[in-house]
């Protein structure tokens, strides 16, 4: 599953603000983390922030704050506002030998799946992953470093 | 329990929970398990649990069926206790994976259990309508 390049900034910025909601953080410290162009990343935050999922900081050094509640926002309200994926449906008559229509069906049953992931996840379970990952990434480190030399 | 699952889905299903109380509760297994949480002496919320052995290829596995928490009770932990309360007793019959069965479109019970740190298995429901035989 391939998400556009906007959508996946939107969300791990979305994720970072999520992370620690009271912190004020710049588009310049994400763009840092996650080695992209500020420009383009303003630009994520803006559309973030008038869907109301960040609230803008007024005064020095600006930057943006986290606005909602991470047990009821789900991936999908973020994704929604980047792609076209809620309103997908099959679309066309049948086509063909009932060809287009047939495929369209096969296409629906991934997308119907990928909404209902989308719509289950909320920025808390998400994080949780997240910890969980890295938890697993530093005992691998652990194991590699005390394996024996040969 | 039937009161709490008319609530939740709308529809008293009385001779089917009879069934599962009478598969899951009466019989003490460590196979099968039906569990309830209760608060000031009434049942808030219950769970039932079960070990399926090598389903769909898989080896023996705990599953659960049924979590449901009375709407009045939500928001108070009841639902992650009883999951626990259940995980913990299918450790102990001997398994060491759990797995549920969700309706796609039911995004509030997904989002539960995704809270619980349950991922997507690696399995597919299939179905198909059966037409009427022509005779």
């Amino acid at each position: 599953m391939r998400l556009q390049k906007s959508t996946l900034l939107a969300l791990y910025s979305v994720l970072e603000f999520a992370a620690d909601p009271g912190r004020q953080i710049t588009s310049a410290e994400i763009a840092g983390k996650y080695g992209v162009s500020t420009h383009h990343l303003s630009k994520v935050l803006r559309d973030l922030g008038r869907a109301g999922l960040l609230e803008s900081v007024r005064g020095v050094g600006g930057g943006y704050r986290f606005s909602g509640n991470t047990k009821r926002i789900t991936l999908m309200d973020v994704i929604e506002l980047f792609e076209d994926i809620s309103g997908r449906t099959a679309k066309g008559g049948t086509g063909h030998n009932g060809i287009k229509g047939a495929l369209a069906s096969v296409l629906a049953e991934i997308d119907e799946t990928a909404k209902a992931t989308f719509r289950s996840i909320t920025l808390d379970t998400m994080l949780m992953l997240a910890q969980r990952a890295a938890a697993e990434r530093g005992t691998a480190h652990d194991e590699l470093r005390s394996a024996p030399s040969s | 329990m039937i009161a709490i699952d008319a609530e939740v889905t709308g529809l008293e299903k009385t001779d089917y929970w009879y069934e599962v109380y009478r598969r899951y509760g009466a019989s003490r297994t460590r196979q099968r398990l039906f569990l309830v949480a209760e608060a000031e002496g009434t049942v808030q919320g219950f769970v039932v649990g079960e070990v399926r052995d090598w389903e769909f290829g898989s080896p023996p596995c705990g599953w659960v069926f049924g979590l449901s928490v009375r709407p009045g009770a939500r928001q108070a932990g009841i639902g992650t206790r009883l999951l626990q309360a259940v995980c913990d007793r299918l450790r102990h019959a001997g398994v060491n994976q759990v797995r549920t069965l969700v309706a796609r479109d039911n995004t509030l019970v997904l989002s539960f259990f995704r809270s619980q740190g349950m991922t997507a298995a690696p399995a597919i429901i299939l179905e198909k309508v059966l037409e009427k035989a022509l005779d």
